[in-house]
């Protein structure tokens, strides 16, 4: 075991993947030298040179759509978005190519590509920085969406994805990068599948659902609602695609009450999809409806006004609150 | 022509403007910049100081093939379009007035090269011997794709536009790091057989050379020296839009931006098409980096089978463009250095009505998937929500196998039948 942050057990897991698969390697702004704007890949390209850490041009677009021709010829790129709201210049190579070449090609053609995009806010950043945009990618078939909370995760899951056959989204909660945890680099142990959810705490009053950021904020609110003498169960998603609805459902038949809390907006986010497929499998279980807890829907505000903005533990007592006066 | 075919990265800004060239093609209806053309309309056969050794080292048994394969496409594109108009094809993308650009560029590269097509590369199918019955799949309904990429290296149709741009380059960054590992493989003694040298090439239009993947790709590709031809088809017209609205300058200039050479080459003219091409796939094989080729030719039809030409442009342009067409000026050289008599082109035209029926026939019989293999295809690893959502389906279909729910789901009356069949999730 060792402490490291998330941002150091990405880095460690990304030099694990480079230093035992040859096929892989890193593609990015300000990746090589740099290390990237959050120093994610610190030091991988004096380890491993410039073929395999590469600097790009300025240009997400290209970045995705090369490393798909990269996969194509047998490689397994990983790509760094340098912000979730600059992902969209390649959000046409994602969804349109990269999620749809397998199925297109009947099965004869992979691209296991990575993309890893730092999202989320918290940071006090300006616009385009803080966002969540998971949901957007969520909807296309032939995509997988994973976050760590944790730097034990962080180090397997980045490992994981870049394994994977299937095209990767792997977001990282970017105000959790400075997070401390103890990682095991021998063993996975719980974290053996990255597409399955972790009950992190138990209880039986009531369920919370977070990932990636909001799951330290998730058990601080079950801290809090503890002392108020309420047992409430916390579930780190983990994989918001698929999602492990198996692990959900069997929480929300034990408390009957489920909230689900995530920074994006609650419209049109992962959190109306685990309210209708929990009230479908856990229908008769439920002693109050299924409560989401997000952002508004607006352009992600200024951030001087992004504590009111961002889902925090008084949020997701209050919807506690709810759940549990039905 | 002269040497000025040998393309400068740098800009010569003694060279007359750019834009004024431009205008002044217009006004002409024809290229006012250097071209690359051997064979004229009228069959005779020009030079050329660097294209000309190219063209030398073709035989007549070469030169025989080019017209063949021009004959045939053509000949395939008219079958299709009539498969599409009696309903045996959701859409016909023709191609005719292109068979030279195609043919010629396809018949440049060779088996380890690899090919991103966009979706009006029929021509450059044939000579990646790809199945022309399996190309129709997309057009049918029945597959997305249709053969598999790497049986012939002749990649899937791409419909958006520009987007295998960056494919093509980022395969190409993996021919570069494959020769480098091969090196060091070779270096530490490791008995492996060299591997011929690769490069890609990628297909594009006038209309396309507008999208932002073109010239992200040609960012990338100049930056790494990847091994990539970008091979541009002019064909004047963007659905109804003309080419002078994609660009003001001709677009094989635009390669002095990106610091690599670009040649424009008469798209009509298999010999020189084949040539330039040769020159530029070596080129990009021994690692001399990045070439855009602008083929300047002329969709004589519509550009599908939804569209209508007449609403756009006038009669008397095709007239024109007719008159350069791509196999006539073949058959004229062909036949005038005695390399083919009547019986040969008797004979390609029994081989075109021969695979007109060989389409006409697998079109029909092209089976019809079954849902299950989107199911299959849609993840390669497991993935709970498709087992689900799959299982779901299995267990309503079945819910039509008895008597009184014969003929499956979709079948007429059986919305309101589902909930008694006991199987609505």
């Amino acid at each position: 075991m060792t402490t490291m942050t998330i941002a150091k057990a990405i880095n460690e897991g990304l030099r694990a993947t480079l230093d035992n698969n040859p096929r892989s390697l890193l593609m990015g702004e300000d990746i090589g030298a740099l290390g990237g704007v959050y120093r994610v890949t610190d030091g991988l390209l004096a380890e491993f040179g410039a073929d395999r850490v590469v600097d790009t041009p300025l240009a997400e677009s290209g970045i995705i759509g090369t490393a798909i021709g990269l996969a194509l010829r047998g490689y397994q790129p990983v790509c760094e978005i340098q912000f979730d709201g600059f992902v969209f210049p390649g959000f046409n190579q994602i969804t349109t190519q990269l999620a749809k070449m397998h199925a297109r090609s009947n099965g004869n053609l992979t691209v296991p590509v990575v993309v890893r995009i730092p999202y989320g806010g918290g940071i006090g950043s300006i616009e385009h920085h803080s966002e969540s945009p998971e949901a957007l990618f969520a909807h296309t078939a032939g995509l997988r969406i994973i976050t760590p909370s944790n730097a034990h995760d962080a180090y397997w899951m980045i490992r994981q994805a870049v394994e994977c056959q299937d095209p990767v989204i792997f977001f990282e909660p970017k105000r959790r990068y400075w997070l401390k945890g103890e990682v095991d680099t021998e063993s996975p142990g719980a974290s053996a599948d990255p597409f399955k959810a972790h009950v992190l705490r138990e209880g039986t009053d009531a369920t919370v659902v977070a990932y990636g950021p909001l799951v330290p904020v998730a058990l601080a609110a079950a801290d809090a609602a503890a002392e108020d003498g309420h047992s409430i169960e916390v579930i780190d998603l983990r994989s918001i695609s698929p999602i492990d609805f198996d692990t959900v459902t069997a929480s929300a038949k034990k408390t009957g009450r489920l909230v689900v809390a995530h920074e994006a907006p609650t419209f049109g986010g992962i959190g109306g999809e685990i309210a209708a497929r929990i009230s479908e499998r856990a229908f008769l279980s439920l002693e109050a409806p299924v409560i989401r807890v997000g952002g508004f829907h607006m352009p992600y505000p200024v951030a001087k006004v992004e504590e009111d903005y961002l889902p925090g533990i008084d949020r997701i007592l209050e919807a506690l609150d709810r759940a549990l006066a039905y | 022509m002269g040497a000025t075919h040998l393309p400068s990265t740098e800009f010569d800004g003694t060279a007359v403007d750019d834009r004024l060239e431009a205008e002044a093609e217009a006004r002409l209806g024809g290229p006012a910049v250097p071209m690359v053309q051997l064979l004229a309309p009228d069959g005779t056969l020009g030079t050329d100081p660097v294209y000309s050794a190219y063209a030398d080292r073709l035989d007549a048994e070469q030169l025989r093939g080019f017209y063949a394969d021009m004959a045939k496409i053509r000949r395939f594109d008219v079958e299709a379009t009539a498969l599409q108009r009696q309903g045996q094809l959701a859409l016909w993308v023709p191609l005719t007035g292109q068979e030279a650009a195609q043919i010629g560029s396809g018949r440049a590269s060779q088996p380890q090269d690899y090919i991103f097509p966009t979706y009006r590369e029929h021509g450059v199918a044939l000579t990646r011997n790809v199945d022309l019955a399996e190309l129709l799949r997309q057009f049918r309904g029945v597959s997305n794709g249709g053969w598999n990429p790497k049986d012939t290296n002749f990649h899937l149709y791409t419909l958006v536009l520009a987007a295998q741009t960056p494919h093509a380059v980022g395969y190409a960054m993996g021919i570069q790091r494959d020769q480098k590992l091969a090196a060091a493989a070779a270096a530490e003694g490791t008995d492996r057989p060299a591997e011929p040298k690769a490069a890609v090439m990628v297909y594009f239009g006038d209309g396309a050379s507008s999208e932002g993947d073109v010239h992200e790709s040609m960012v990338f590709a100049s930056s790494y020296d990847a091994p990539v031809v970008f091979f541009c088809q002019n064909n004047h017209w963007a659905i109804s839009v003309p080419s002078s609205v994609q660009t003001r300058i001709p677009l094989s200039n635009r390669a002095k931006g990106y610091g690599f050479p670009g040649i424009r080459v008469d798209g009509n003219d298999v010999i020189a098409v084949h040539a330039v091409t040769e020159w530029a796939l070596e080129r990009a094989r021994e690692g001399h980096g990045p070439v855009l080729i602008e083929a300047f030719t002329y969709r004589v039809g519509a550009h599908t089978t939804a569209d209508d030409p007449t609403k756009y442009r006038e009669s008397s342009e095709e007239t024109l463009w007719r008159a350069k067409d791509p196999l006539d000026r073949l058959e004229k050289y062909l036949r005038a250095q005695g390399l083919a008599d009547d019986a040969f082109f008797a004979q390609v035209k029994a081989d075109g009505d021969e695979l007109a029926t060989y389409v006409r026939k697998t079109t029909h019989d092209l089976e019809t998937p079954d849902i299950r293999t989107a199911f299959a295809n849609t993840y390669v690893e497991a993935h709970p929500l498709v087992a689900e959502e799959l299982a779901w389906f299995e267990e309503y279909s079945a819910g039509f196998t008895d008597e009184a729910h014969a003929g499956g789901p979709g079948s007429a009356g059986t919305q309101d039948d589902e909930a008694a069949t006991g199987v609505a999730r």
